[in-house]
């Protein structure tokens, strides 16, 4: 590991004496923006959403900016060999899009102190030359939540879940405690698939909960296989119903996608590029959601009652408008302990370290 | 616990399938001599061109042809850069995978999120209306059927055919199999395009029909799961058969498991289906056979007749 470390150091330190870095800073050239994904661009979910960002990054700034990036970089010890990569081809700034590039991402900014990264949905800020981003998925979680409870008629909801770490779990929290409030009869059932995209595994997640009476599926994955599998299962004469996840994936809809939540990163994507070129980007943390315009809520379908959909749209809206926090109290955790008092509302650290289920909820997480 | 054993026991038959499809097909590459890292690269072209014909076509039976022959087609270039200009084995199969997924990639662009008209499950008359074995064992779609035939034909053809020796013979010793005249690099193309084609069958099976959709990188690794089976099977199609099943079944059984909020881990659960597939396939081949568990003695050598 020292080795390696050493090594990548030593490329930097290299590169830099021979090539000067970086070219831009004399007003040559376009501003190099890169993006590191975790899936491939089409997968119509996570990836698919953050490149739709990145072509909003080239239309707003055209000419001055040239954008590259690399598909299917694996999380953990890869994912710092191909950050390295791109930063020693002349990126100015990195982004890196998704929660296991953490520690990859400050190793690497490190080593290259002139190039700016920025890690999604992480928290970790090891140099000034880092920022972190995320958006309030949990606020979109909290509407669909409220769909799903009122949906269901087997009073069962599937979960399918990447990895235990405080987004995901979030988004469980979340969804289970509007979904809840909603129908108190409501059972979550959660599978942990370990990965963010794997079509065949999360087809199969969907199976095994549809051939077990769920008859609603949320998904924190990227592929639409989920749906596929609810689709087909609706095809022969069943009834189950799922949501889009991070990208729209309108084209289930009206059956089984009734709703979706739409990661929209280009507002944030464009604004920090453009503090690069005008010479004002800081480190700090963005934590944007549906007020931002970050997190936004697909059309519902007409397969959801008027009356439900209304009550939707009114959550929509008090979250919007910041009336509304989706965990604000009385809420316990599973053990029954206090989480929030009656009108607490949850600090932006307790959500970010949040490792626990809710009162009533069935099951453990994951260490 | 109320898992329907009968209907789970018919998933896991379907989860195995793909995996089936593209380790016979690489057994009768290796048991030939040749070692094709590409079977996912085979298979997401095979993935994707059956879903493009299904698409074009509305017949999933045209789709699945061509599946096969996607698959066999990318496979050639592997054999044409492997038996005649003598390139790497290995670095050529890492170098096909590689390709085949960037290639789906490209003539999938139009594809995603398109819908296609899946395989529908035949129910034999009569057989399928047995309790619990009906459902297992005679309700599925005709590729499944297939596949299991496959293995049987190529258990057949290896252990019971002159072809099947010649074939072995290639994989044992090429140069004493190319002394008593066989064509060496006849026999090994041949293979080579068995396995693209069988490859490319089991992409098919995932895209249009256990996913079923296109979407890149739809193989998501199973490839890589066929070509270490093989392995583990020690280059028998019935120990196979067991791996595949094992590895689809427990996968698969894990998620169901996880539904029923049982109390072992999900860390361990998510981790079962590697590690009792290797597990039980360790076991069967540590018996008394010894030595004929051994890989094909030519594996990954290059043949050059002047030698």
């Amino acid at each position: 590991m020292q080795r390696r470390t050493l090594l990548t150091t030593g490329a930097a330190a290299a590169t830099a004496a021979a090539f000067g870095l970086p070219a831009r800073a004399d007003g040559h050239g376009p501003l190099k923006v890169g993006f590191i994904y975790v899936g491939p661009i089409g997968d119509g979910g996570w990836t698919y959403q953050h490149d739709q960002g990145r072509l909003d990054v080239e239309e707003a700034f055209g000419d001055q900016v040239e954008t590259v990036y690399q598909e299917s970089v694996p999380e953990g010890a890869d994912a710092e060999r191909a950050i390295t990569q791109m930063a020693l081809n002349g990126a100015d700034i990195i982004f890196t899009t998704s929660f296991g590039y953490m520690e990859a991402t400050n190793t690497v900014a490190g080593n290259f102190p002139d190039i700016k990264f920025e890690h999604a949905t992480g928290f970790m800020r090891d140099h000034d030359n880092v920022a972190t981003y995320d958006a309030r998925f949990y606020e979109g979680r909290a509407v669909i939540g409220h769909i799903a409870g009122r949906m269901t008629n087997t009073n069962k909801i599937g979960y399918i879940a990447s990895f235990p770490i405080p987004e995901v779990i979030q988004g469980i929290n979340s969804a289970y405690k509007h979904a809840k409030a909603a129908n108190p009869d409501v059972e979550m059932v959660v599978i942990w698939v370990y990965t963010w995209f794997d079509p065949a595994k999360e087809a199969d997640a969907a199976k095994a909960m549809i051939e077990q009476g769920v008859d609603v599926i949320m998904q924190h994955t990227d592929s639409t296989a989920p749906q596929a599998a609810a689709a087909e299962a609706n095809a022969a004469g069943g009834t189950v119903y799922t949501f889009g996840q991070a990208s729209d994936m309108a084209a289930f809809a009206p059956m089984p996608r009734i709703a979706s939540i739409i990661d929209d990163w280009g507002p944030y994507y464009v604004k920090r590029v453009g503090q690069v070129l005008d010479g004002t980007w800081e480190s700090g943390h963005s934590w944007g959601g549906m007020p931002e315009g970050e997190v936004v809520i697909g059309e519902i379908t007409d397969v959801v009652p008027a009356e439900v959909k209304a009550e939707a749209e009114a959550m929509i809206a008090a979250i919007t408008a910041g009336e509304y926090h989706p965990f604000t109290g009385p809420i316990n955790k599973q053990d029954g302990s206090v989480f929030l008092a009656e009108g607490e509302v949850a600090t932006d650290l307790q959500l970010v370290q949040m490792d626990f289920y809710l009162e009533g909820f069935e099951g453990d997480i994951p260490n | 616990m109320n898992i329907d054993i009968a209907v789970f026991l018919a998933s896991m038959m379907v989860a195995a399938t793909p995996v089936i499809f593209a380790a016979i097909g690489e057994l009768v590459v290796e048991k030939s001599g040749v070692l094709n890292l590409g079977v996912e690269g085979m298979m997401i072209t095979g993935a994707i061109c059956g879903f493009i014909l299904a698409n074009a076509t509305g017949s999933v039976f045209l789709g699945v042809v061509a599946a096969a022959i996607g698959g066999a087609l990318l496979s050639l270039i592997f054999a044409t850069l492997t038996q005649f200009l003598l390139s790497n084995q290995v670095a050529t199969g890492l170098a096909l995978t590689l390709f085949g997924i960037g290639l789906a990639a490209l003539l999938g662009k139009p594809y995603e999120g398109v819908r296609v008209d899946v395989i529908q499950p035949i129910s034999i008359p009569v057989l399928s209306d047995i309790p619990v074995l009906g459902t297992i064992l005679f309700s599925h779609d005709p590729l499944l059927y297939f596949g299991l035939f496959i293995v049987f034909a190529v258990w057949w053809f290896l252990t019971k055919t002159r072809g099947g020796l010649i074939l072995r013979a290639v994989g044992e010793s090429h140069d004493a199999a190319h002394a008593l005249g066989y064509n060496v690099v006849r026999v090994r193309i041949l293979a080579i395009m068995f396995g693209g084609a069988c490859a490319g069958l089991g992409g098919a099976y995932l895209s249009l029909l256990r996913v079923p959709q296109w979407t890149e990188n739809v193989t998501a690794g199973v490839g890589w799961i066929a070509l270490a089976i093989v392995v583990f099977a020690s280059w028998k199609p019935g120990r196979l058969l067991i791996g595949a099943y094992l590895f689809g079944g427990i996968g698969f059984l894990q998620l169901h498991l996880q539904v029923e909020n049982v109390p072992i881990p999900v860390e361990v659960l998510n981790a079962s289906p590697y590690i009792a597939t290797i597990i039980a396939l360790v076991i069967l081949s540590a018996g008394k056979s010894g030595r004929s568990n051994a890989a094909p003695a030519a594996l990954g050598q290059p043949f050059h007749a002047s030698r």
